[in-house]
Order: C-alpha cells, then sequence, then structure tokens
C-alpha cells in the first residue's frame, strides 16, 4: 500500500459493504456488539434496492408507501442512525467496491466513486480505502434475464428496474406494461405499476400454478409469504391485471423503441404451443424478470468456495454463522441463496453478530431456516424453462454491449469447441463490454452447455469472475502497479 | 408519494422544478429524480448509440448494472443516468446513433 494511500485508509474492526436489507442489518447487529465498523454502499442514502427510496434530501421522512417490511427499515435504520452518531459505525455513501484482496492483516477493500465526476453524489474521499480484521458482504443481486428477440429495445427494462424507478423517483416509465418471465417477484412489480397509476396489461409466467402444488408444505412454514400473496391477488383483482401462466413473450415489436410483443403459450418444458401467438399492441414497456443473480464478483475474488442454489444460481458457502470459507469473511443476503428481504435480514444479523464475536440465538436460525425452505420452493416452482434456447433467432442479441447474436454463440460452441462461458467470452466477445457479462452471463453459460442444459459452477463462475468489480479511472490502477501490495 | 405520470413533468415544471438540458434542448424535472427518470419522463427513451450497430439504448436494468443508459453528464462522459441525481443547470449529452454519425447529422445540426 502505498503513502498517499495509507494516509486515505480507514480502520476499523468490521466493514460491511452493501447498505441493503443483509448490509443494514450487519452493520447494526455488529456495531450493537461493540464493534467499529465501516460500511461502504454504492447507493447514496441506506435501503438498498429492496429498500431504495427517493432522495431524503428531497423528500425527507419517506412514508414507505409501495414498501414491504418497511417498518422493519425504519427499525433497522433508526439503529444505524444511532449508531453513526455514537462514531460505532462509519458510514461512506456513494461508493463502490472495484477491488477486494486478503491481506496477513485482514481485508483491504478499495473503492471509487459510484457517480464519477458528479459533485453532490455524497461520496467521501476519505473513504476511499479501507483495512479491517473482518469483512462482511452483502452486494445482492439483480434481475436475471434470457435474451427474446427485440430485447434490446428502448422500453424493454428489467422488473426490478421498473419497480427501482418507481420507488426512486416517484414517477412512471410509460402508460402500459407487459411483465413476463417467471417467479413471484413478477406479482409486487405489477401490483407496483398498478398502485401507482400504470396499466398493465399482462402479467406472463412462464411456469405452471400446479409447479406449486409438491411444495406447499415449504410455503406453509412462512405465514408471512401467504399475506404478502393474498395482497397481491386483491390488486391484480382491483385492477384487472390478467395474470397468465405457461406464457411467454417470444418477440419484442418495434422500431427504435417498444411498440408491443407477440406472445404465445408454453408446454411444461417452455416448447412453445403453436397457434397460441398473441399480439399485444400500444405497449410502452415491457419488463423481464427471471429470477435474480447474485452478485458474485467480490466473493469470488477473495476466494470463498462456492455451489449451484436450487435455481440455478453461483452462491457462496457459508456456516450457521454466515462465514465463508475464507475465515474472517462473512457472506450475507443474495450471495448466499436467493431468498429475499426477510431471510437477508436474518443472515445479516448473524453475519455482523458474528463479525463481531457475537453470534446469533438459535430461534433466529430456526426462522431462517424456514425463509430458506420457502425460497428453494419458490426456485422448484419457477424453473427457467428448459427450452428457452428454442426462442431465439440466431439473430438475436445475446450480449448487449458487444452486440453478439446467439447465432455467433451458436457457431463458436458447434465449430470451435467453446462450452464454458470463458471460452465463449474469449471467442465470440460476450460478456466483454461495459457490463462485463453481469446481463449475458447466465444466458451465455447456457447457450455454451447447448439445448436444455443448466450451466455448470465453473462456467458461472468463470463468467462472474472479474479482475475488476466496477470501472476505475486509470490513475487508481496506476497507482496499485506501483505499489507493493 | 405523488406520482408523475409519463411527460406530465416535462409539461407543466412548477416552482421547485429543476432545469436542465439534453443535447442543448431545455428539460425540466422534479428533485430527487435521477437523469434517467427525467428523460424517460420527458419522452427521450434512447440516448445512446451502441458501437456497431448504432443500436438505440436507454434504461434497462435501472440499478447501475448494465451500463446501457450512459450519457455525458456536465462533460464528464460515461455516467450512468440511472444513478446520477438531476441538479439545477445540468448539462446531459447524449450519444445516440443519428447525432454521432448518420446522414442526417448536418440536418439536425440545423435544427
Amino acid at each position: 500500500m502505498s503513502a498517499a494511500e495509507k494516509a486515505r485508509t480507514t480502520h476499523a474492526d468490521v466493514a460491511v459493504v452493501g447498505a441493503g436489507p443483509a448490509g443494514l442489518a450487519a452493520a447494526v447487529a455488529a456495531a450493537e456488539a461493540g464493534a467499529f465498523v465501516v460500511v461502504v454502499d454504492a447507493g447514496t442514502q441506506p435501503g438498498g434496492q429492496f429498500w431504495r427510496h427517493r432522495p431524503e434530501t428531497a423528500v425527507p421522512n419517506p412514508d414507505g408507501k409501495g414498501h414491504h417490511g418497511w417498518r422493519t427499515y425504519v427499525d433497522l435504520r433508526a439503529r444505524f442512525d444511532t449508531a453513526c452518531q455514537q462514531g460505532r459505525i462509519t458510514y461512506f455513501p456513494g461508493l463502490q467496491v472495484w477491488m477486494a484482496q486478503k491481506v496477513e492483516a485482514g481485508f483491504i477493500v478499495r473503492t471509487t466513486p459510484t457517480n464519477a465526476g458528479c459533485p453532490g453524489s455524497g461520496y467521501h474521499e476519505s473513504g476511499s480505502t479501507v483495512l479491517v480484521p473482518r469483512l462482511v458482504l452483502c452486494p445482492g443481486g439483480y434481475d436475471r434475464q434470457l435474451p427474446v428477440p427485440g430485447w434490446d429495445l428502448p422500453g424493454v427494462m428489467a422488473a426490478g428496474g421498473i419497480q427501482a424507478f418507481i420507488k426512486g423517483n416517484g414517477a412512471l416509465p410509460g402508460r402500459r406494461y407487459v411483465i413476463a418471465g417467471t417467479g413471484p417477484f413478477l406479482l409486487p412489480v405489477a401490483a407496483g405499476i398498478a398502485d401507482a397509476g400504470g396499466k398493465v396489461v399482462a402479467v406472463l409466467e412462464s411456469s405452471s400454478p400446479t409447479a406449486w402444488l409438491p411444495h406447499l408444505k415449504a410455503a406453509a412454514g412462512v405465514p408471512g409469504k401467504a399475506l404478502e400473496g393474498a395482497e397481491y391477488a386483491a390488486i391484480f383483482a382491483g385492477h384487472r391485471i390478467p395474470y397468465r401462466t405457461r406464457s411467454i413473450v417470444t418477440e419484442v415489436l418495434g422500431a427504435g423503441r417498444v411498440h408491443g410483443v407477440r406472445t404465445s403459450k408454453v408446454d411444461a418444458e417452455g416448447k412453445v404451443r403453436h397457434g397460441t401467438e398473441h399480439v399485444y399492441e400500444d405497449i410502452d414497456v415491457v419488463g423481464f424478470g427471471w429470477g435474480f443473480t447474485p452478485q458474485m464478483e467480490l466473493p469470488l475474488a477473495l476466494g470463498v468456495e462456492t455451489r449451484l442454489d436450487a435455481d440455478g444460481s453461483l452462491v457462496g458457502v457459508v456456516d450457521e454463522r454466515q462465514e465463508s470459507t475464507v475465515p474472517g469473511l462473512f457472506l450475507a443476503g443474495e450471495v448466499t441463496g436467493v431468498g429475499g428481504a426477510s431471510l437477508a435480514v436474518l443472515e445479516g444479523l448473524a453475519a455482523g453478530g458474528s463479525a463481531a464475536g457475537n453470534p446469533g440465538t438459535g430461534a433466529a436460525s430456526r426462522d431462517a431456516a424456514r425463509h430458506r425452505r420457502f425460497a428453494e420452493a419458490m426456485h422448484r416452482a419457477h424453473p427457467i424453462p428448459e427450452a428457452w434456447q428454442d426462442w431465439l433467432t440466431p439473430e438475436t442479441i445475446v450480449c448487449r454491449c458487444e452486440e453478439v447474436t446467439a447465432g455467433q454463440i451458436t457457431e463458436a460452441r458447434e465449430s470451435l469447441g467453446a462450452r464454458d462461458a470463458r471460452t465463449l467470452k474469449s471467442f465470440t466477445r460476450a460478456g466483454m463490454g461495459w457490463c462485463q457479462g453481469r446481463v449475458c452471463g447466465f444466458a451465455a453459460a447456457c447457450l455454451g452447455t447447448g439445448h436444455g442444459n443448466a450451466p455448470t459452477a465453473e462456467s458461472l463462475s468463470a463468467s462472474a469472475k472479474r479482475p475488476l468489480s466496477a470501472p476505475v479511472a486509470i490513475g487508481e490502477l496506476a497507482e496499485l502497479e506501483t505499489n507493493n501490495l | 408519494m405523488s406520482l408523475h405520470a409519463l411527460g406530465e413533468i416535462g409539461s407543466t415544471g412548477g416552482p421547485e422544478a429543476v432545469r436542465m438540458s439534453f443535447d442543448g434542448r431545455a428539460i425540466v424535472a422534479v428533485p430527487g429524480q435521477s437523469v434517467g427518470a427525467a428523460l424517460v419522463s420527458t419522452g427521450i427513451t434512447a440516448w445512446r448509440g451502441t458501437r456497431k450497430e448504432s443500436r438505440p439504448r436507454g434504461l434497462f436494468c435501472g440499478i447501475g448494472i448494465c451500463f446501457d443508459c450512459l450519457v455525458t453528464v456536465d462533460g464528464e462522459p460515461n455516467q450512468r443516468a440511472c444513478l446520477v441525481e438531476v441538479r439545477e443547470g445540468m448539462e446531459i449529452q447524449g450519444s445516440c446513433a443519428q447525432d454521432v454519425d448518420s446522414p442526417q447529422e448536418s440536418d439536425r445540426g440545423q435544427k
């Protein structure tokens, strides 16, 4: 570490990356257990994606309308603010981590402003490097995507992006919507649009309602989720939102922007049932969500052991204290398995407490186990359709950044033997652009394995390993090179 | 929470409105909004052209993951429109295909 970097390095007992449900809970638990905590978050205020709300500088005292678990947020936030005032938590908003490194003394976390060169984005120069003996990573996740013809037209958004737009701006990105993909998350997205005054023309779910039947026992273990479901059912009925199961968008229509979608019914494997095509016209916004992808680059950079979760996502292996296979490194939230905010809070509390030397109680871990069973049931009831690759044409864009088509990827697989995401990337440039494969990584890994096969942990790991976790200025890199790490 | 439907902000403004420009054209936004939301609310859904085929792009992931929504803000290139908050006097520039290298460039320049 250079002298200049040493001078701007913050030391603490525990660093927490992320200030969403898991990160907030971890920070609060660690601080309340007596640790000095540094919290680094890419956002400009606590809440993450789940509790994203309009900037408090513009709209003070948010009322939590449209949010779930807002009382939990208000409680955690009050404890977070108290710990900040007491000097137990040092909070660095507006910074994203671009490199995490294991050293003898613990972990070095290097950060860069989320919005470089945009004054007022709230970051602190002094927070640029953090050195701690124990680290809690709570980076969350983002919508998993499957490409489909026309999905790069403006007006097509991630389902979660629509929700973030509404929560963060108090505005709608359009008037008439089609929401498609799979999973329970499509319901709150559609309900949020309708509540804000948008027209949801249809919600298309690729799975079947009967897919739930084998999993009812697990679902019954978390009664709160049944209440949530009833609430969405009421909103759907009130706004007359059609919920079509075993249905998909086969093509997004439009020139220069979205104008409509072509849809079809599918069978249990996801094969299109011919003769069931339908076109929805006059659509502004199409929202796609196929579950979530945990943000694994930081855990992978630090060398944690990984596994494939029930939804096919690559996640980190942790023990009951949320400690990864790297001693002193704790993981909480979606990076240990996509399971929603309630579970993320429980995991965050356990991770933060453990990192501060005060592991939680058995009751909390039993509660978490129930949530995990529920999440697993949800994943099994809402799989990625086996036949999804049949929906593509050779011209369909897979990698949005580098404009790599399905045909080019198939060609690389068939002619050049590229079967894992890493080899595909070097032959086709899929995953080499601005987003570094965050959006297309899962789909490209599926395409590499061929029809009907799920990608291996090795392939997903190769596509999620990113030497730099965020774009950085060349000067920040240059400084590293001259340093003795 | 007050909700503003598409286009409503652009047409009204109001005493608290934030005044900015997009490619030289005046636009107004609500304090606290993202640049991306301000553009979409004004009816601008695409502000970048892709490198190879000049395909139009705007908001996609909405949370800073995809980098589809890159804009130049006050001369600083490659800013994510979904993450940058609007500010009075902000100058936003897109890089749409038509503005960069299409045959109509000179026509557009005269508008």
